[in-house]
């Protein structure tokens, strides 16, 4: 293969806030102005969902054919990998980024099919929606009640060269859902019962401004140095039995402490999403008392190992120590990293006493006299009837 | 999928459209469409709009358009009925008298910024838009970034250029409706003529960004007020942290400094906004509470929006406060020293986290 000496190719994503503003339109149309400009470009992947105006954008522009998948007896089309690769184009249009793959492809996402055009050196147009995201998922499941299953994690969206947010006002989008322009009409009644409220659609707007401003802003603006803060801890308080504290970086650096508890999961997004836009650097860190991991009881090491690969899965470093008191190692090892912030999920209350007894956030309160805490909120779904 | 393209309109269902639109219309009022410098394609998505009202069915005129368009909009202003421009002294002004007799649903209106020339009812082109909606017609226009009264000073720090014709904010904020037309610098430059090997590509590219940037955080605002009146009006009190707020809780001994600075630096790279307060309670002696006045002095030079809460309770008042100002991050100090905030276990600090539900807390250590 010519891998070695292939620019990688450019990535475009269309960004909107819900199905129907107008995401494929808009990049099929960007599409026809670039092989006016004689640029050679395929559609990979397309999906009108039946909708004329953009069935009637993409006439004229080549199309790779599907290929099919057989699985459990049904029949499945994918974008065909081997044959665009084969074809070569400059630009290749690849609708709806995180869709997943039917088993049996090389890939179990798309965005990971998008990933390696890229570096076949061919340029992608996608589109995405903002609830879509990793980091935002419990915030787009506080609102609407829907866990997004179909993610894409925060690492892959800073790989494109280029966002653009398709805009279109809700009300706008109501009309279009009722007029049958989005949706078939059984499908549309039910689509208008969660993401399609118009409080949620104001709201997943808004997050998706705000979210192409952030990506504008890392990519483009020039943010000015960041400054030392003041020191957290005056001296004459500066505990004397702890090893002395590392210069304060000038960057953030934040540990989020992993533990078994279910609510990790929302630590480990909420983290990544606060590191991101303080361009700190993010570690999880796993303690445990025992001779070694194996020696966990099961269901602990694997509620663990699985929080500990969604964090790798997101591209945060992990760590697993061992050390009789858990605390102390934990701090210990925050002090060596000069960790200026550490984010530990909610504990849990039980309504007769205070903390219940495991949880060592209270000895972390205590003896964290260096570093910052971030308690993080737990968040639920919205339950509006 | 071709059966459920071909199908023909129900006329019943066509008229509950109709009908649907009309009801749509009485609520409507102003739409704008907000650019982040000329060329992004505003213009030509109200004019587009326009064109697709007219097909299905509602009175659209134009008001006016910018100055020498050509190409394309001309192309595509030309499919709709145009009240021409009134000529007064040397300079031209829209028509609003002859609009207002004409009176159609809808009008366009480019251009927004322009001023009148002299001797003209209004001074600002917004002015005249102000009366065509006061007459119940329903006005859509575009607007660039650029000439939005308060962001003029960023603007020329940006651009370098002075701007003259300016439209109050609040004109943005009173729209009902509105859009954001984002574009990427490079194809604006493109567009304007200028490859991309040009070194002013590079140079105008940054400066293009920051106003993209600036132009997608405003339309944020707009829509969060839009959202913050929503919830109120349905009665919702969920917390959905679309934009981050901080709070910073000022307590006696807190280092409040440190809170301050990274609350300051946290809330600028969200772009979100940062409270301060403090609780006036009989815990407090006197010398304690002109110190927390002082920090609070210092946390609004530094613009925190600040506030001095009365109530016999710190956690539930603060969280009142937390509650109704959407608070999504709450930071406070804490020490171990036998203070009555910082007696942890079942102190204010465990109560206030036990409290905070749907809201980090960030414990500064001091």
């Amino acid at each position: 293969m010519d891998n070695a000496n292939t620019k990688r190719g450019r990535l475009k994503v269309y960004l909107g806030y819900a199905a129907g503003v107008g995401k494929t339109y808009q990049m099929l149309a960007d599409a026809h102005e670039l092989v006016r400009k004689g640029i050679d470009v395929v559609v990979g992947y397309l999906e009108p969902h039946g909708r004329k105006d953009t069935i009637a954008q993409s006439q004229g522009l080549e199309l790779v054919p599907r290929c099919k998948m057989e699985y459990r007896g049904s029949v499945f089309e994918e974008m065909d990998m081997p044959a665009i690769l084969a074809r070569r184009p400059e630009v290749c249009v690849v609708d709806e980024l995180p869709h997943t793959n039917v088993p049996g492809c090389r890939h179990l996402k798309r965005w990971e099919n998008v990933l390696e055009l890229l570096e076949a050196g061919i340029d992608v147009m996608t589109t995405m929606n903002i609830q879509h995201l990793e980091s935002l998922n419990d915030q787009v499941w506080n609102m609407t009640g829907v866990r997004v299953r179909e993610t894409i994690p925060d690492w892959v969206m800073k790989q494109a060269d280029e966002v653009v947010m398709v805009d279109l006002t809700p009300r706008a989008l109501l009309n279009r859902l009722e007029r049958g322009v989005v949706y078939p009409p059984d499908k549309a009644q039910h689509a208008l019962q969660n993401f399609f409220k118009e409080s949620t659609l104001v709201a997943l707007r808004e997050i998706a401004m705000r979210q192409t401003a952030h990506e504008v802003e890392i990519r483009h603006v020039v943010l000015p140095e960041p400054v030392r803060e003041a020191p957290d801890s005056a001296p004459e308080t500066a505990s004397q039995d702890l090893p002395a504290p590392a210069p304060a970086p000038l960057n953030d650096r934040i540990l989020l402490y992993v533990t078994e508890h279910p609510s990790t999961a929302m630590l480990i997004r909420r983290g990544r999403r606060v590191a991101d836009y303080l361009q700190a650097e993010c570690l999880a860190v796993f303690v445990h008392s025992e001779p070694e991991f194996g020696s966990l009881p099961p269901d602990k090491r694997e509620a663990v190992e699985r929080h500990l690969t969604f964090a790798r899965n997101l591209h945060i470093e992990t760590r697993v120590l061992q050390g009789e008191d858990i605390t102390r190692t934990l701090l210990d090892f925050a002090r060596l990293h000069s960790i200026t912030q550490m984010f530990i999920v909610r504990p849990q209350y039980s309504p007769w006493e205070g903390f219940l007894g495991r949880n060592p956030i209270h000895r972390i309160v205590r003896h964290a006299r260096d570093m910052q805490l971030t308690i993080v909120a737990e968040r639920h779904a919205d339950n509006r009837a | 999928m071709p059966s459920d393209l071909d199908r023909r309109p129900d006329p019943t269902l066509l008229l509950k459209v109709i009908e649907a639109q009309d009801e749509q219309l009485q609520h409507e009022r102003l739409k704008v469409f907000l650019g982040y410098a000329s060329g992004v394609g505003k213009s030509f998505r109200m004019l587009d709009e326009g064109r697709r009202r007219r097909a299905r069915g509602q009175d659209v005129v134009i008001g006016a358009t910018q100055e020498g368009i050509c190409g394309e909009l001309l192309q595509l202003a030309q499919t709709l009925e145009i009240i021409p421009l009134k000529k007064i002294g040397d300079g031209e002004a829209m028509d609003v008298e002859a609009i207002l007799r004409r009176h159609p649903q809808v009008c366009l209106v480019d251009g927004v910024a322009y001023s009148n020339p002299p001797g003209s009812k209004n001074p600002h082109r917004w002015q005249d838009v102000e009366d065509l909606l006061a007459a119940g017609i329903v006005v859509i226009t575009s607007l660039n970034l650029q000439h939005i009264e308060e962001l003029r000073a960023d603007v020329e720090r940006i651009t370098g250029k002075q701007v003259t014709a300016t439209v109050p904010s609040r004109f943005l904020y009173g729209a009902n409706e509105i859009v954001i037309v984002d574009v990427p610098p490079e194809l604006l430059l493109e567009r304007a003529g200028q490859a991309s090997g040009d070194p002013s590509h590079r140079d105008n590219t940054p400066r293009l960004s920051e106003l993209r940037e600036l132009a997608l955080l405003l339309a944020a605002e707009v829509v969060d007020k839009q959202l913050e009146e929503y919830l109120h009006a349905h009665g919702i009190s969920q917390l959905w942290g679309t934009q981050e707020r901080i709070l910073v809780c000022l307590t006696p001994g807190a280092n409040a400094q440190a809170m301050m600075a990274s609350g300051r630096r946290n809330a600028d790279r969200f772009h979100g906004e940062l409270f301060s307060v403090y609780v006036r309670s009989e815990h407090l002696s006197e010398k304690d509470e002109a110190l927390l006045r002082e920090q609070l002095e210092r946390a609004r030079q530094i613009g925190a929006q600040t506030e001095v809460l009365d109530g016999d309770d710190p956690i539930e008042t603060l969280m009142d406060f937390a509650r109704s100002h959407r608070i999504t991050q709450i930071f406070a100090g804490h020490s171990s020293r036998d203070h009555w905030w910082d007696r942890f276990l079942g102190g204010p600090l465990d109560r206030l986290i036990r409290a905070a539900e749907g809201i980090d807390v960030r414990i500064f250590p001091h």
